[in-house]
């Protein structure tokens, strides 16, 4: 019971945070380059930091992830980290080849004011950065946002750094998935090919972060977004950007830029938020949405309606990524759950919590959500009135068992299970699996309890 | 021991007043450490003769850890120990940290150790309390006195009081105290009565009034101090009488902090209003 210490007096706190609900800005940034073919994240700042992202990211999509760091000592936090990056370049490109150097920020570097853009600039003056290679950065200071923040400021940088108009539209439709599985890009890429739509997806860590064992190592993976794609991105026909706070910033950035029109759209998470998808797609490219689709649509309904009793009036918990969140919300509603405890550590602002009050307005009782909030506060808000379900990252396991509450793992981090990276949640085959998920955990819990006149062979 | 911080307008003469004070205490057989905490490295520049020393973060970034006290402390005039702290070139890197490391670096190396015997430490710190680096020479208890050069100057005045409320932040935890206003004259009008004032509003006093003369350029200019160039001219006698006076000093302050239309108040009522 290792969070017995947890009180159900809630006392009010400003300056003390207890499990946060989120991570740092350069998880989210390395994340999102490593999403970018041939790639290699580059961590401005001590090798801590670097080594912790690297951990984080290899706990949870089980395969190793790749990085560089500018190795700070004392020396450089002084003098400024100049010479260390200007040597890192020289050696990545002598060493590793990679087609991109990511860089990104930390606390360290940003406080200290590196300017990155000078810096790549010496390099590139230097003859450090070789023909046809690239060297590209965003600002990730952790004391500002999340891991969220730092996913959408990487996104937003390849746009800056790489989309151009080249004089004529093409029939292509920018995707930017938003902070989710490899698994999730590869189905909303699937959906988009049954439609007949070519897409460009960035960043896309499908096939990076969930490919094959085949014996070798491989660097740097097959999958990635090419730097040739983003370059053409500028001349799509439009941007579906899925999740407004993972992926926004990079479609409003590509439309002021090439001025290719965007739709930001919530995570395809749930039955409506796909339709929304589809939708989207079908009136940006101008083509019918085909049966093989409707066919899933009409499964994943089936499935609701089948064990829609099972479902009704169960109190649900959530901790995650606003994005994630949001969209859960809205599915939860939907088929008839009430999310009455949400948590995100990443400081969405006011119109998210206002959102989100919105989507649970028909919820009877009180609906408690805190933005940011802490997994302590949800946890005493448990203890004051328990929830039937919990949905969120592994460290919510935590508060499962002291509560003994059903749980499904969902969002980032999942530290302790498989599944997330090859099996999706997003559209309809995802919703499937959501559902899936929400009824085995409900069912085995209701198995569980069972006196031996309640249990039942058919549910 | 003694360690005292030395804290000022930019531009206003804390390294020149500070060498030539300094000066006059190992004339009367002080023994005294300069600690130079300002990136450009030129603290100790009167007292060594010319800026011939490494710093101590060069020698830092140039040797690694592997730092020997003899590489970065030398002596000038009157054995007076000289060390720089140096730090990045202008608008690179966080010369606040290049303090913090060149400080703790000191004090391991043992340059403050019993059987160095110094009577005096002083720390020539660059303009005002911007961040926590510079405040470095006043925290955990390192100097415990401060004096501030200041002249009749509006901005002088602005900044030694601003330097006053970060005197006041470590005065609890740390100890730190203000021993008085050094004025260094810029021949304001009324520039003493208004120092006087001055001081007295904050709760201290104005230790010595420091007039304007040309010998301390024309010194500077030959890489000296006043009591090296010439040591029978008035302005040496001067700053003799300003290192006795800070060697007899027995008043130790938190300062009150002025309100800024006080401030205002005081430079009508003296400088302009005359």
């Amino acid at each position: 019971m290792l969070l017995k210490h947890t009180t159900d007096e809630i006392k009010e706190r400003n300056a003390l945070s207890v499990n946060p609900a989120k991570t740092c800005q350069p998880i989210g940034a390395m994340y999102a380059a490593l999403g970018i073919h041939g790639c290699l994240p580059h961590s401005h700042g001590s090798q801590g930091c670097y080594a912790y992202h690297r951990s984080a990211l290899t706990r949870h999509y089980k395969e190793p992830v790749i990085a560089a760091t500018s190795a700070f000592t004392e020396g450089a936090s002084v003098f400024g980290g100049q010479a260390n990056l200007l040597q890192s370049i020289d050696n990545i490109f002598t060493v590793y080849n990679p087609a991109v150097i990511a860089v990104h920020t930390t606390c360290l570097s940003e406080t200290i004011g590196d300017d990155l853009p000078q810096i790549i600039n010496k390099a590139r003056t230097e003859g450090k950065i070789p023909e046809g290679k690239y060297v590209i950065h965003t600002n990730t200071p952790s004391y500002v946002g999340s891991h969220v923040t730092g996913f959408s400021n990487m996104t937003r940088a390849m746009v800056d750094y790489f989309s151009e108009y080249n004089g004529s539209k093409n029939k292509i439709v920018n995707l930017i998935p938003g902070f989710v599985e490899p698994s999730d890009m590869e189905e909303m890429k699937r959906l988009a090919a049954a439609m007949g739509i070519k897409t460009i997806m960035f960043p896309d860590t499908s096939k990076v972060l969930n490919g094959p064992m085949t014996g070798k190592y491989k660097m740097f993976p097959d999958g990635g977004v090419t730097i040739e794609e983003l370059k053409m991105t500028g001349s799509s026909i439009g941007t579906i950007a899925l999740g407004p706070f993972a992926s926004g910033a990079a479609a409003k950035a590509l439309d002021v830029k090439c001025k290719v029109r965007c739709e930001i759209l919530d995570l395809p998470i749930g039955l409506h938020a796909t339709d929304a998808f589809i939708d989207q797609l079908r009136c940006m490219a101008n083509v019918n949405v085909p049966d093989s689709i409707n066919f899933e649509r009409g499964q994943m309904l089936d499935i609701i309606a089948d064990m829609h009793q099972y479902f009704y009036g169960k109190r649900v918990g959530l901790v995650g990524d606003p994005d994630q969140i949001l969209a859960l919300a809205k599915f939860l509603v939907s088929i008839d759950m009430q999310p009455v405890y949400m948590v995100t550590g990443t400081p969405a602002g006011k119109k998210f919590e206002q959102d989100l009050r919105e989507i649970t307005a028909e919820v009877p009782g009180e609906v408690k959500i805190k933005v940011p909030g802490d997994m302590f506060l949800f946890h005493q808000w448990i203890k004051n009135e328990p929830v039937d379900l919990l949905i969120g990252n592994t460290y919510v396991k935590y508060i499962a068992r002291d509560e003994d509450i059903p749980f499904i793992r969902h969002g980032f981090p999942i530290l302790d299970r498989v599944g997330h990276s090859y099996f999706p949640t997003v559209g309809y085959r995802g919703g499937m699996r959501l559902l899936e998920k929400i009824l085995n955990a409900l069912l085995d819990r209701k198995d569980r309890d069972a006196t031996d006149i309640e249990f039942e062979l058919v549910m | 021991m003694r360690k005292i911080a030395i804290y000022g307008k930019g531009g206003i003469g804390k390294s020149t007043t500070t060498q030539n004070t300094v000066a006059g205490l190992a004339e009367s057989g002080k023994k005294v450490m300069v600690v130079g905490c300002d990136p450009k490295g030129d603290s100790t520049r009167l007292l060594l003769g010319g800026i011939a020393q490494r710093t101590v973060l060069d020698t830092l970034r140039e040797e690694g850890e592997d730092v020997e006290l003899d590489d970065v402390r030398k002596a000038g005039f009157a054995g007076i120990l000289c060390t720089e702290s140096g730090g990045p070139e202008p608008g690179v890197g966080c010369a606040g940290r290049g303090i913090i490391t060149s400080i703790n670096l000191l004090e391991q190396l043992g340059a403050y150790a019993e059987d160095v015997k110094l009577d005096y430490v002083f720390y020539d710190v660059l303009g005002d309390v911007v961040c926590g680096g510079f405040a470095m020479p006043i925290r955990e208890g390192k100097a415990k006195e401060i004096y501030i050069v200041v002249s009749g100057e509006m901005m002088a005045m602005y900044a030694a009081n601003n330097i006053c409320k970060g005197i006041v932040k470590f005065a609890e935890a740390g100890g730190v105290r203000l021993g008085g206003l050094i004025c260094n004259s810029r021949q304001v009008d009324n520039e003493k009565e208004m120092i006087l004032a001055f001081a007295d509003a904050l709760g201290t006093q104005m230790i010595h009034f420091l007039p304007r003369d040309n010998m301390v350029q024309k010194a500077e200019i030959n890489r000296k101090t006043v009591i090296e160039f010439d040591k029978e001219h008035p302005q040496a006698e001067e700053y003799r009488i300003l290192a006795k006076k800070i060697d007899e000093n027995k008043m130790m302050v938190i300062p009150k902090i002025l309100p800024m239309d006080d401030l205002e108040k005081l430079l009508i009522e003296y400088g302009i209003a005359s």
